[in-house]
C-alpha cells in the first residue's frame, strides 16, 4: 500500500528485521497513527497562524510578529497557554457529554484526514468508497457541536448547536451532490483511482461547465460546512457571544479550535482532490520526481484553504434563514441540474481529455 | 404527587435570554433582557444603568467650567460636540459673542468629531453584521482624526477643547496643513467603504427591510439624528436652528425615507460626505482674531432658563440649564439622544431574529455612556 | 404659529383659564412657557398634539426638577409640522406622593424618560404601564437628584 517511497520500504525493512510478522502489522500501525497525529498537530497549528497572517493582511495589520521568527512560533505558545490553563465549565452542566463533545470533532476530523492520498501511494488508507466515507465522516462532526451546545446548559451555546444542526444537514446535501456530479467522470469513490483518471486532464479541466458548477457550489457549501463566515452562524460572536463552545475552555476549547481549522483543510483537501488532480503535478512537469505530489498536494489544498480564508475576512454573515434559503432554493437545484447535466455530458462524450 | 399532564408537546416555548451587560454586540455595559421564541424576538427589554455616574447631579455642585469636562463623558464620541452645547448654553446666557474665528473652528472640529464616530460606527457596523475586516478600515482612518485632535489639543478622544467663551487654546499652527491632508486621504478612502460593505450582497439582504422605523413612529418615540432621517424625518439641528458657523456653509440633510436598517447605514456615509464638504468650505477661510473672550472667573448665569440643542454624531443633545442666578445651576439636564433612540429599539426589532437585532442595534448606534449619563 | 398666536390658542381651550391655573409667561426663556394644574395636564396634552394648528408631535425633552419646595415636570414641545416650540411645566408641593399623569400614551418616547423622572426625583406618572426604575437597582432608597437627598458615602459636598 505504502511502498513506493524509499523511505516507508525502508521503515518497514528496518521493523521487519527485529521484530515477529505477526505484531509488526500492529506496530506500523501505531507508527502511522503517531505520524498522522503528528500531521494533525503540525497542520492545525499552521493553519492558525496563516488564518492570522491571512487576516492580519487583509486587515492592514502585521499579524503576530514576536514569538519566533516572523511569529512563527506563535501558535505552539498559544497552545502552551491553553494546555496550562484551569478546565471551567458550568454548574449543571451535562458532565459526561459535556467532556465527551471535543473528542467527537476531533476524531471526526482526524479520520478523515487517514484517507488522503498525498502523492502517488503515500496513503495509509486507500478505501474503495473513499469519497463516500469522507462525506460520512465529516457528518459525525455536527454530533460533537450539538452535544457540546446542548450539554453545557447554556442558552446562547444551545442557540448554536441547533443552527449548527440545521446548517450541517442542509449543507451536506450541497456537498455530497455537487462531488457526486464529478464521481460521474470518474466512475469510482476511490480516492486513488480519482487521481489515476486526472492524469488525462484535471476534473475541472474534464467536466467544464458543469465542473466549474460544482466546484463552486463545492466552496460555498464546503465553507457552511466547517461553519466559517459567512455562515458561521454556529458561533456568530457578535450574536452569540462565543456560541456552542461558549461555556468551553483550555484544551477542551483547543479540541473545538483545531477541528474547525482541520476540517477547513479536509474541505480544501477533498477540493484539492477531486477537481484539480491532487497531487498531480500541472502538465506533469514534475512526473519523474513522484515525492514532489506531496508539494503540490499541499499548494493545491492551501490554496482552496486561502480563499476560504478569503471569503471570511471579506463577507458579513448571512443570517439563519438566509442561510437556509440559499441552500434549499437556490444550490439544491442548481445542483440537481447540474448533476444531469453532467451525466449528459458524460454520456455525449463532451469532456475535454488531453 | 399528581400525575404529570402531557398536553404541551409539540408546543414552541418562549424563554428568556440575557444578553449583555458583557456582549459584544451591545457596545458596552448595555443588558438586553430578549424573550426569544426559538430565534424570533417577541420581546426586548433594556435594563440601563450600568455606567450611570449621575452626571446631573455632580453638575448641581460645578462650576460651568468644570461642567464642561463632564459632559465628554457622556457621548464619548463626539466629545466635543457635547462641550459645545454647554459652552453655547452658557454663552447665549451671558450674551457674550465669541470671536468668529473661533466660531469657524469649532464647526471644523465638530464635522472632523462627527467623521470620526461616523468611521468607528461604520467599522463596528460591519463586525457585527461579521464583516471583521471594516473595524480595521474605520480605524485607520479615525486614527488620523485623532492625531490631528492630539496634536491641537492635547487628547484624542475627551477634549476639553471648549471653555465658556472660546477654545482652550489657539489651533496648532500644523492644523490647517493636517486637516487638508486628511481630507484628501479621506476622499479616497470613503469610496472603499462602498466597496467593502455597502455594494455586497450579504450585506444588503442583512440590512434592506431589517428593522423599519415609519417616519410617525420615529417621531412619536422621539428618535434624531441618523436614525430620524433614515426614516425621513427632517430633523437635523444644524439646519433647522444653526450654531457656531453652521450658518455660513451650504450641506445638504442626508435623508432617506425607507426607515431601514441599511436606509440608516446610507444616511451616515452620506453625513460622512457632507461633512467633509462643510469642511472644505470652512477650512481655507479661519479667520484672524482672538481664540477666546475673557469670562469672568466664577461665572454666575441670571436668573432663568436656558436650552441648547446640538447635533451630535447621534442625533439631537439637548442641554436645559435652570439657573437661579448662582455660581452652580439648579437644575441641569441633558437630553441625550441615545436613551430615546434606544427607546424604539422594542418596537423595530420585535419578530425579528437574533441577527436582526444585533444589525437594527448597529445603526442604532448606541454609546451607552451616552445613555446612561 | 407666533408664541402669541399659540397663546391666545390655548387660552381659548379652556372656559376658565384661571380655574386650571393656566399661565403663560416668557421671562427668563427663549421659548413660549406654559403651567398648568397638574389635573388638566393630559386633557391639554392630548389636545396639544392632535389640535391641527399645534401639532406638538415631538417631545423632545421632558426634565424633572426639584424646585426647592415644589417638584415639577418639564416638557420641551416641537411640531414637526410648524416648527414651533412650547414649554409646559407642572409642579406639585406633595413630596410624599408626588403624582402626574403619564403621557406616554401620547408620546412613546415618554415612556423611558419618565421613568428616568421616576428613579431619580420619585414622581410617580399615573397610567404608565412599566414605571419602575430605569439606572439605579430596584434596591436604592431614597431619589438622588432631589435636593434634600443625602448620600454621606457617594456624595462629595463641596
Amino acid at each position: 500500500m505504502y511502498n513506493s517511497l524509499i523511505i516507508t520500504n525502508n521503515i518497514h525493512s528496518w521493523v521487519v528485521s527485529w521484530m515477529p510478522a505477526a505484531v509488526t502489522g500492529i506496530t506500523e500501525m501505531i507508527m502511522i497513527a503517531l505520524a498522522y497525529l503528528t500531521l494533525f498537530a503540525v497542520l492545525g497549528l499552521f493553519l492558525v497562524l496563516m488564518e492570522r497572517k491571512v487576516a492580519a493582511w487583509f486587515q492592514l495589520r502585521i499579524g503576530p510578529n514576536r514569538v519566533g521568527f516572523f511569529g512563527m512560533f506563535q501558535t505552539i505558545a498559544d497552545a502552551l497557554k491553553l494546555l496550562s490553563k484551569e478546565l471551567t465549565g458550568t454548574d449543571k452542566a451535562d458532565k459526561f457529554l459535556y467532556n465527551l463533545a471535543p473528542y467527537f470533532l476531533i476524531i471526526s476530523s482526524l479520520m478523515a484526514l487517514a484517507v488522503f492520498p498525498f502523492s502517488q501511494n503515500l496513503q495509509a488508507f486507500d478505501i474503495n468508497i473513499g469519497i463516500f466515507f469522507l462525506i460520512a465522516i465529516s457528518s459525525i462532526g455536527v454530533i460533537g457541536i450539538l452535544l457540546g451546545g446542548w450539554s453545557s446548559n447554556n442558552k446562547f451555546a444551545l442557540i448554536g448547536a441547533m443552527r449548527s444542526g440545521v446548517q450541517t444537514i442542509s449543507y451536506e446535501l450541497s456537498v455530497g451532490l455537487s462531488l457526486l456530479t464529478m464521481i460521474l467522470l470518474t466512475g469510482s469513490l476511490q480516492l486513488s483511482e480519482i487521481i489515476e483518471v486526472q492524469k488525462s486532464g484535471w476534473l475541472i479541466v474534464q467536466g467544464h461547465i458543469p465542473a466549474v458548477i460544482a466546484f463552486m457550489i463545492y466552496m460555498i457549501a464546503g465553507t457552511a460546512e466547517t461553519n466559517r463566515a459567512p455562515f458561521d452562524m454556529v458561533e456568530a460572536e457578535s450574536e452569540l457571544g462565543a456560541g456552542f463552545h461558549t461555556e468551553y475552555s483550555g484544551m477542551k476549547f483547543a479540541y473545538f479550535f483545531l477541528a474547525e481549522f482541520i476540517n477547513m483543510f479536509i474541505i480544501a483537501a477533498i477540493g484539492t482532490t477531486v477537481f484539480f488532480g491532487g497531487w498531480l503535478s500541472p502538465f506533469g512537469i514534475t512526473e519523474s520526481i513522484p515525492w514532489l505530489g506531496v508539494f503540490w498536494f499541499f499548494l493545491k489544498a492551501f490554496a482552496l484553504v486561502f480563499l476560504m480564508m478569503w471569503f471570511r475576512w471579506t463577507f458579513p454573515r448571512l443570517r439563519v434563514d438566509q442561510l437556509l434559503t440559499l441552500e434549499w432554493k437556490y444550490l439544491l437545484p442548481i445542483n440537481l441540474f447540474n448533476i444531469v447535466l453532467m451525466a449528459i455530458i458524460v454520456w455525449l462524450n463532451f469532456t475535454i481529455q488531453f | 404527587m399528581e400525575t404529570a399532564t402531557i398536553n404541551n408537546n409539540f408546543k414552541s416555548e418562549e424563554y428568556f435570554i440575557n444578553m449583555g451587560p458583557q456582549h459584544p454586540a451591545t457596545h458596552g455595559v448595555l443588558r438586553l433582557l430578549l424573550t426569544i421564541d426559538g430565534e424570533i424576538i417577541k420581546k426586548v427589554e433594556p435594563d440601563l444603568g450600568y455606567i450611570h455616574r449621575s452626571i446631573e447631579k455632580m453638575c448641581e455642585r460645578d462650576s460651568y467650567q468644570q461642567i464642561v469636562h463632564l459632559t465628554d463623558r457622556m457621548d464619548y464620541l463626539s466629545s466635543h460636540i457635547n462641550n459645545e452645547a454647554v459652552c453655547l448654553a452658557v454663552e447665549n446666557a451671558l450674551e457674550i459673542e465669541v470671536p468668529e474665528r473661533v466660531k469657524v473652528i469649532r464647526t471644523i472640529i465638530d464635522e472632523l468629531t462627527r467623521i470620526s464616530s461616523h468611521t468607528l460606527w461604520w467599522g463596528v457596523m460591519g463586525m457585527d453584521v461579521g464583516a471583521l475586516t471594516s473595524y480595521f478600515y474605520g480605524f485607520r482612518d479615525r486614527e488620523l482624526i485623532n492625531d490631528i485632535f492630539e496634536e491641537t489639543c492635547g487628547a484624542r478622544l475627551t477634549m476639553n477643547y471648549n471653555i465658556p467663551g472660546g477654545l482652550m487654546q489657539d489651533i496648532h499652527p500644523n492644523f490647517i496643513k493636517r486637516v487638508k491632508e486628511f481630507i484628501a486621504h479621506f476622499k479616497t478612502k470613503l469610496p472603499e467603504y462602498d466597496k467593502l460593505l455597502t455594494g455586497n450582497i450579504i450585506f444588503q439582504k442583512r440590512t434592506k427591510g431589517v428593522g423599519v422605523l415609519s417616519k410617525e413612529d420615529a417621531i412619536a418615540y422621539g428618535a434624531s439624528g441618523p436614525v430620524a432621517r433614515g426614516s425621513g424625518y427632517s430633523c437635523d439641528v444644524r439646519k433647522y436652528h444653526p450654531y457656531s458657523a453652521l450658518d455660513k456653509v451650504t450641506f445638504n440633510e442626508a435623508l432617506h425615507t425607507e426607515g431601514d436598517s441599511y436606509a440608516r447605514y446610507l444616511v451616515r456615509i452620506q453625513e460622512m460626505w457632507e461633512s467633509i464638504s462643510i469642511i472644505e468650505q470652512l477650512i481655507d477661510n479661519i479667520p484672524e482674531g482672538d481664540f477666546k473672550v475673557a469670562t469672568k472667573a466664577v461665572i454666575k448665569l441670571p436668573k432663568g432658563e436656558y436650552y441648547q440643542k446640538v447635533e451630535t454624531a447621534r442625533g439631537e443633545l439637548g442641554v436645559y440649564i435652570i439657573s437661579t442666578g448662582g455660581k452652580n445651576p439648579h437644575r441641569m439636564k441633558f437630553r441625550s439622544p441615545g436613551l430615546s433612540n434606544l427607546s424604539l429599539l422594542n418596537h423595530i426589532t420585535v419578530g425579528g431574529k437574533i441577527g436582526d437585532l444585533v444589525a437594527t442595534m448597529a445603526t442604532i448606534d448606541i454609546v451607552v455612556p451616552d445613555i446612561d449619563r | 404659529m407666533t408664541n402669541q398666536e399659540l397663546q391666545e390658542l390655548i387660552t381659548t381651550w379652556f372656559s376658565g383659564p384661571e380655574s386650571v391655573h393656566l399661565e403663560f409667561t416668557e421671562e427668563g426663556s427663549q421659548f413660549l412657557n406654559l403651567s398648568i394644574d397638574p389635573e388638566y395636564l393630559h386633557e391639554l396634552m392630548s389636545w396639544l398634539k392632535t389640535n391641527n394648528k399645534t401639532s406638538f408631535d415631538y417631545l423632545f425633552c421632558l426634565t424633572g426638577v426639584d424646585w426647592g419646595k415644589e417638584l415639577g415636570v418639564v416638557y420641551h414641545l416641537e411640531s414637526t409640522k410648524h416648527r414651533h416650540i412650547l414649554v409646559v411645566k407642572v409642579q406639585t408641593s406633595d413630596r410624599e406622593n408626588p403624582v402626574f399623569d403619564s403621557v406616554q400614551d401620547i408620546w412613546p418616547t415618554a415612556n423611558f424618560h419618565e421613568r428616568e423622572v421616576f428613579d431619580l426625583f420619585g414622581i410617580k406618572f399615573k397610567g404608565h404601564p412599566n414605571l419602575k426604575r430605569l439606572f439605579l437597582s430596584e434596591d436604592w432608597e431614597g431619589f438622588p437628584l432631589r435636593k434634600d437627598y443625602v448620600d454621606e458615602v457617594n456624595m462629595v459636598v463641596k
